[in-house]
């Protein structure tokens, strides 16, 4: 038995002096990898951990109405709040008014309550000029809003430091005055369409660029060198390229007067300008041309590195042509066609410039609804709600593809 | 106030980027404006004179309106900016926030000068411009006269360009739809208001291209891909330079102005006010005329403006008849409610 033989400490000597002599080694090249962690913290870690902070921190009721929340500690949930509450609201809005952080809050509340930010306002300007009670008969002088239990219950709920609000609204969801959950209204459910839309268009995209992308892949490999040169040369092109030019491009090509519709109309091909600017083909042609190198050029670098000899086998013991392709050749070349399909996918998660100038009414993107929540409207919350459900999808989808094809399947080269 | 974890992660990384910008020159100011035709006008006609009247330079710099980037800039506490022109969203949103500094008025003038509407606590009106409907008058010689031309189809056959974005559209169709310019907003405050703008707008929706970048509006039309559009004003006058014949149909214009605004925390509270205060004289103002199309909020500034540039001036009085001025507290108010809607509407 293994347990009762005696633990031979010669050998944990040596196992423990080579250990010792392999360290200086070791640390050299630790120290040589450690810019790189440290960048990678600063610039993926931090950054991710902030985004799912900031998709559920709520600091602006608690800070701007802490008087407020603790008088509607006793409030029964049900009815317009007692004298006290807006006592309390009062003195909160007479220090906001001094703070200007009146608007912070009316802002926050507003996601919840249309309208609430410009009560709000009103409420401090009012609040900043009341010396004395009675308070609650001058704020119910300023409209049914403060009346109303579900304006302080949305009030209280947004008491505590950290809220679902956003992430529920990522997903068109709402907590509904009884506590549990409810859709939001159809005309404001839109979050859920957008991103299936994204996936759906991210995935035509993927496998447009596998279908063009491989046949151009193979070639690659079997053409003299020269001709390789030039071809691999028009596949990299098109990647040194910005991307709004490219875009831009296709604009030109596209339009109604464009040089496509110009063709087909020459050719006879069609009596009538076809659509297609400002319709699903332009985003999808557009992306798929912009996706096509990222695609092609993983399944390049697997297809050098399978022997041509192992297909002249297979034909010399007997096997057809289309058969020694699929079984012995296509699935060599897996890693690539999974590491390129991913590296497209993934990539294409996050179009909205190309989308917004070439596609149609309803092509705007998760990407293009996170850009303007962070750029113009400063709702970061529901910003980061939205990137971190997109870093899900995204994380999910990877997981798929890595239980489907296993981890060892993916290969950029 | 505002995220304050997330300050505290902004200024960390501010910290270790090694605060990369310098400390302000000796002698010069860091001004942020919109870039294109826009900021060459100012470079002309208020950078140019400032710096020849005071000796300081004018360190340009560049954004996309992108209020982001000064909340950033604000949050890190290492403010490199020192003047901001922003469009009127953005000053809401930013004395909301509260990442611009009060303006002290009694330093710049008396606010009654002003255009009703362009002077706030965090900013000084500088420029008005407009949202107008325009046509190709080299393709359509009996152009659109009125803004219900815009929504009638049968007199005008063919697509229309509009601003994707549901501001300045349920305004239009309000208006096409014969509600008053004064009305249109409390029409719009109501559940049935904003039913009658969708409705109006579905009854041309097969027929509407939009736009979201501004110089998108042009191109459409230049390309022939619609019959007219709603578009900036000063965009269509920069095509006309560069040879269009576009004509822009003042009827119902949607007024709007931007702002100049300093940031929270820059380092020359005196200059910068003192820069905002010679940006908005009456002459540098209609200076500004000369170089691009966009009106002067002053009213005094007015008998400075030649007669031939007052001509394409949205705040001109023949232009003026019929106009409605954005009103930036609604949206700000009911904007993301109606933009989701609007956005299921454009999917249906």
């Amino acid at each position: 038995m293994a347990l009762s033989e005696p633990v031979d400490l010669e050998r944990i000597r040596t196992f423990v002096a080579v250990r010792r002599a392999a360290r200086p080694a070791r640390r050299a090249a630790l120290s040589l990898a450690l810019p790189l962690v440290v960048f990678l913290v600063l610039t993926f870690v931090a950054p991710i951990l902030y985004l799912l902070v900031t998709a559920v921190d709520n600091p602006e009721t608690r800070s701007v109405l802490p008087r407020t929340l603790g008088a509607l500690e006793t409030w029964d949930g049900a009815s317009t709040p007692d004298e006290a509450v807006f006592a309390a609201l009062a003195a909160d809005l007479k220090q906001a008014k001094a703070d200007s952080t009146a608007a912070l809050v009316g802002k926050r509340l507003n996601y919840e309550i249309p309208g609430m930010r410009s009560k709000m306002l009103a409420a401090s300007r009012m609040a900043a000029g009341l010396e004395a009670g009675p308070f609650r008969e001058r704020f119910l002088e300023q409209g049914d809003i403060w009346a109303a239990p579900e304006t302080w219950s949305v009030i209280r709920r947004n008491g505590a430091g950290l809220t679902p609000y956003y992430l529920l609204t990522a997903l068109d969801l709402k907590q509904a005055p009884s506590g549990g959950l409810e859709g939001v209204a159809p005309d404001q459910a839109i979050f859920l369409s957008v991103l299936g839309r994204t996936l759906l268009v991210a995935g035509i995209v993927t496998g447009l660029t596998l279908i063009l992308g491989y046949p151009v892949a193979y070639v690659l490999t079997i053409a003299p060198k020269t001709i390789a040169a030039v071809m691999m040369l028009m596949v990299l092109l098109p990647l040194w390229t910005s991307l709004l030019v490219r875009t831009t491009a296709w604009v030109v090509l596209l339009q109604s007067d464009g040089v496509i519709n110009s063709v087909l109309m020459a050719l006879h091909l069609t009596t009538e300008k076809v659509q297609l600017i400002f319709t699903r083909i332009g985003t999808v042609t557009a992306m798929t041309h912009i996706q096509l190198p990222f695609t092609i050029l993983p399944i390049y670098s697997v297809m050098r590195s399978i022997q041509p000899t192992q297909l002249r086998a297979a034909r010399s013991l007997g096997s057809g042509p289309t058969s020694a392709f699929w079984r012995i050749y296509a699935p060599q070349t897996l890693p690539g066609v999974v590491a390129g399909c991913l590296m497209t996918f993934i990539l294409s998660l996050g179009y909205y410039i190309t989308p917004a100038l070439v596609g149609g009414p309803q092509d705007q993107m998760v990407s293009n609804f996170i850009s303007v929540y962070i750029n113009r409207d400063l709702n970061w919350g529901l910003a980061a709600a939205l990137g971190v459900v997109l870093l899900l999808v995204t994380l999910a989808i990877y997981g798929l593809f890595l239980r489907l094809v296993g981890a060892d399947k993916i290969k950029l080269g | 106030m505002k995220m304050t974890i997330g300050r505290r992660a902004v200024t960390l990384l501010g910290m270790l980027a090694l605060t990369a910008a310098p400390a302000l020159a000796e002698g010069s100011l860091s001004v942020m404006s919109f870039g294109g035709a826009y900021q060459e006008a100012q470079r002309k006609a208020v950078f140019e004179s400032y710096t020849a009247a005071t000796g300081i330079k004018v360190d340009e710099q560049e954004y996309g309106g992108e209020i982001a980037k000064i909340a950033a800039m604000v949050e890190s506490g290492n403010t490199t900016v020192d003047v901001v022109d922003v469009d009127a969203p953005t000053l809401l949103q930013g004395c909301d926030d509260g990442i611009f500094e009060k303006i002290d008025w009694d330093k710049i003038g008396p606010k009654d000068d002003w255009l009703a509407g362009t002077t706030s606590d965090c900013g000084v009106g500088t420029i008005v411009y407009s949202t107008a409907l325009a046509y190709n008058a080299a393709t359509l010689k009996d152009g659109p006269k009125v803004i219900a031309d815009l929504f009638d189809t049968a007199k005008f056959p063919g697509k229309r360009g509009l601003w994707k974005n549901p501001a300045t559209n349920l305004e239009f169709a309000l208006l096409a739809d014969g509600v008053p310019a004064d009305q249109v907003y409390e029409v719009l405050s109501t559940p049935e208001g904003v039913d009658r703008a969708f409705a109006k707008l579905d009854t041309i929706k097969k027929d509407i291209v939009w736009w979201e970048a501004g110089a998108q509006a042009p191109q459409l039309l230049a390309s022939g891909e619609v019959v007219m559009t709603t578009a900036w004003n000063g965009r269509i006058y920069n095509a006309n330079k560069e040879g269009q014949d576009f004509k822009i149909v003042w009827d119902n214009q949607i007024l709007d102005s931007n702002y100049w605004v300093i940031p929270k925390g820059a380092k020359n509270p005196e200059a910068s006010i003192a820069f905002i205060k010679h940006a908005v004289e009456p002459k540098v103002l209609a200076g500004t005329t000369k170089y691009i199309p966009y009106g002067p909020v002053r009213k005094s500034a007015s008998e400075f403006v030649t007669p031939e540039d007052a001509a394409n001036l949205p705040t001109s009085p023949a232009n003026m008849t019929v106009a409605l001025t954005l009103d930036n507290a609604f949206w700000a108010d009911n904007g993301d409610e109606i933009r989701k809607r609007f956005t299921t509407w454009l999917a249906q």
